[in-house]
């Protein structure tokens, strides 16, 4: 599947598209097919998404994962700062990146 | 230290004023990110892998006491608690919200410090030696010579748009603590034989993807000529460097391809040239800044005797203070590498417990270093034992300088977009296992460094041990390098052969030291024993 990423223009935040909307949680990314361009080019010019672009990912039990190394950790933050991911509770949250 | 004087602060400030503006127009749509994009590099804003980063610029890496507290109070106010000091004496923040860029600008002006020339095609921040003004060895304080290149090379219309970045280091010692001859002009101050000082210019050196050694072009430019003589090698390069193709368009390619004696020559000639244009800053300027840099009160009649009774604060002494210029002084090395740390990072608390120990202990002084810790350079000896149990207090005093577990690496793929591999895990982990089998402490100087791509940040080809990481088909593998330095007598690593996994590399590690721990001779250190027996035992061991 594509999905379709980018930073928050304010914040830097890495986000994710919903279909409707952008989330900071790559499971609630959805499939963008072909549509990837056009999405990005209309949201860009929203103003609501910086640098905008698509990525393969795959689902497994887990939910959505990003097929590159790259992607996996931006979805979930540095793995040598588990405190400042997404999953802070969890010490073990970067085994999902590898 | 070097204090703004009226035109300096008006320059800062006017930028801040222009990014506010600038960041306003992006926030609003006026400015797309194409536009803005050169403009927010300008000003060390980097959008990164989780967030933009902003770079701070740490002038030849010295800071005041009130400088390191308002690097700690950005940490806190806009980031997340910490700063990660980098391999160009530099501190990044990695969590940085684009509507606070300006304000922090502001904050750092308030200090003057600011985020200029950190990015882009442009003369860097000038690097120095960390114990510049302290170590006894040195000719003079190079600083004088790196603030006047500093002033001359900020917003120089001529150098804004070089083929490609610039780097400049200024030493005055024989013994090269800033990796001179690995940048793309290496200065070092040096005496004739007639007694006069004046600087030995090395030009093309660089890390990165061809890593070359910078050859000297000139052992003798007069200090009044510094910067007709830096200006000289600049012209040549903007006009022949090549612009297309990024990854060709270092000066060292220009040097290595014209050849080096073809580049020395077409420099003397516009070096002539410009003799008669007179563009070399009044002397009174540089006069100016000399007195900023003047000795501060050292107090004679001093003791170097010391309590060494406290084995940990012996080791610590033994490896982590550095000879100083005046009697009864050192210079003290904060290590930012506890066992299993990340490498530069410090905390807010830290920050300000660094700070607060510098205007106790250093004479409001404090230096980064290009290995990522700090340096407190004038350090009473008397005074050590204190110092010593107000760091150990707060985990700072690891006594690793130099050691296997000292490591460089750069921030790598947790935090860099152009990052390959993650490094500083395998930074920590190595150190974890060092310390684990106290193996480290049997090594002597080892320096380990860690790049998580090709760039070179974390100067892996300088590494006595070098790892670089690189993407395999979409996993992380770390190729091995033995045998660089960056110090007087540089050297550029070797591959070892086929790279390996995160748990691999880590093995492979000691691996090579098991050889050199069997092989060394007498005060032979890691790169003394590869030099001597060479690549050969140390494949054999890795790979058969």
């Amino acid at each position: 599947m594509k999905i379709l990423t980018g930073n928050d223009l304010k914040t830097g935040e890495v986000i994710w598209w919903t279909g409707t909307d952008w989330s900071l949680h790559v499971n609630d990314a959805v499939d963008v097919g072909d549509r990837a361009d056009e999405i990005a080019a209309r949201e860009e010019a929203e103003r609501r998404v910086n640098v905008p672009y698509a990525v393969d990912a795959e689902t497994d039990d887990q939910g959505i994962r990003p097929s590159h190394i790259k992607e996996r950790i931006r979805a979930l933050g540095p793995t040598v700062r588990p405190d400042l991911t997404l999953k802070p509770a969890d010490p073990t949250a970067g085994n999902w990146v590898i | 230290m070097y204090k703004y004087d009226q035109y300096d602060q008006r320059q800062v400030d006017t930028r801040v004023e222009e990014f506010r503006d600038q960041t306003r127009r992006r926030l609003s749509g006026e400015l797309p990110e194409e536009k803005f994009r050169p403009l927010r590099l300008m000003n060390g804003l980097y959008l990164q892998l989780h967030a933009y980063m902003l770079r701070v610029a740490v002038p030849y890496g010295t800071l005041s006491g009130a400088q390191m507290h308002a690097l700690a109070d950005i940490a806190e106010k806009y980031d997340r608690g910490y700063g990660h000091f980098t391999t160009r004496q530099n501190i990044q923040y990695n969590w940085i919200k684009l509507e606070d860029a300006p304000e922090i600008l502001a904050d750092l002006a308030k200090v003057e410090m600011h985020a200029i020339q950190t990015s882009g095609n442009c003369i860097r921040n000038i690097s120095s030696d960390h114990f510049a003004g302290a170590a006894a060895d040195e000719l003079i304080d190079p600083r004088p010579y790196a603030e006047l290149m500093r002033q001359w090379s900020s917003f120089h219309p001529e150098f804004s748009y070089l083929p490609r970045k610039f780097k400049i280091c200024v030493i005055a010692s024989d013994t090269d603590r800033a990796a001179m001859r690995l940048h793309d002009i290496g200065i070092q101050i040096v005496r004739n034989d007639a007694g006069e000082l004046g600087a030995a210019f090395y030009v093309g050196g660089g890390m990165g993807r061809t890593p070359m050694i910078a050859p000297c072009i000139n052992d003798f430019v007069p200090l009044d000529r510094l910067i007709t003589y830096a200006e000289a090698c600049l012209r040549v390069y903007n006009r022949y460097g090549r612009r297309d193709n990024k990854y060709k368009a270092r000066i060292k390619i220009l040097v290595h391809e014209l050849g080096a004696e073809e580049y020395t020559r077409q420099v003397e000639e516009e070096y002539a040239h410009m003799l008669e244009q007179g563009v070399e800053p009044p002397f009174a300027e540089l006069e100016r800044i000399k007195t900023y840099f003047a000795d501060p009160p050292f107090e004679s009649g001093l003791s170097s005797d010391v309590d060494r009774s406290d084995s940990d604060f012996a080791l610590w002494v033994d490896r982590n203070t550095h000879q100083h210029k005046a009697d009864g002084y050192v210079s003290a090395v904060i290590s930012l590498k506890p066992v299993g740390g990340i490498p530069g990072d410090a905390s807010v608390e830290q920050m300000h417990l660094m700070a607060d120990l510098a205007s106790e202990f250093s004479l409001d002084e404090c230096r980064v270093m290009h290995t990522q810790n700090i340096v407190l350079p004038h350090v009473k000896i008397a005074d050590l034992p204190a110092l010593f149990a107000r760091l150990d207090a707060a985990g700072l005093s690891t006594p690793n300088l130099d050691q296997i577990d000292d490591i460089i690496a750069c921030p790598g793929l947790d935090y860099c977009s152009l990052a390959n591999a993650r490094s500083i895990p395998v930074a920590q982990k190595i150190s974890e296992r060092f310390a684990a089998s106290g193996k480290g402490n049997e090594l002597g100087q080892l320096k380990l460094k860690i790049s998580g791509c090709i760039n070179a940040c974390g100067h892996h080809h300088a590494g006595h041990i070098g790892i670089l990481g690189v993407d395999r088909k979409g996993t992380e593998n770390y190729q091995l390098l033995l045998g660089g330095s960056e110090a007087e007598d540089t050297s550029l690593a070797k591959i070892t052969g086929p790279g390996f996994d995160e748990d691999g590399i880590v093995a492979a590690v000691e691996t090579v030291t098991d050889v050199y721990l069997a092989q060394r001779s007498d005060g032979e250190r890691f790169l003394d024993t590869y030099r001597r027996i060479g690549m050969a035992p140390f494949k054999e061991a890795l790979y058969d």
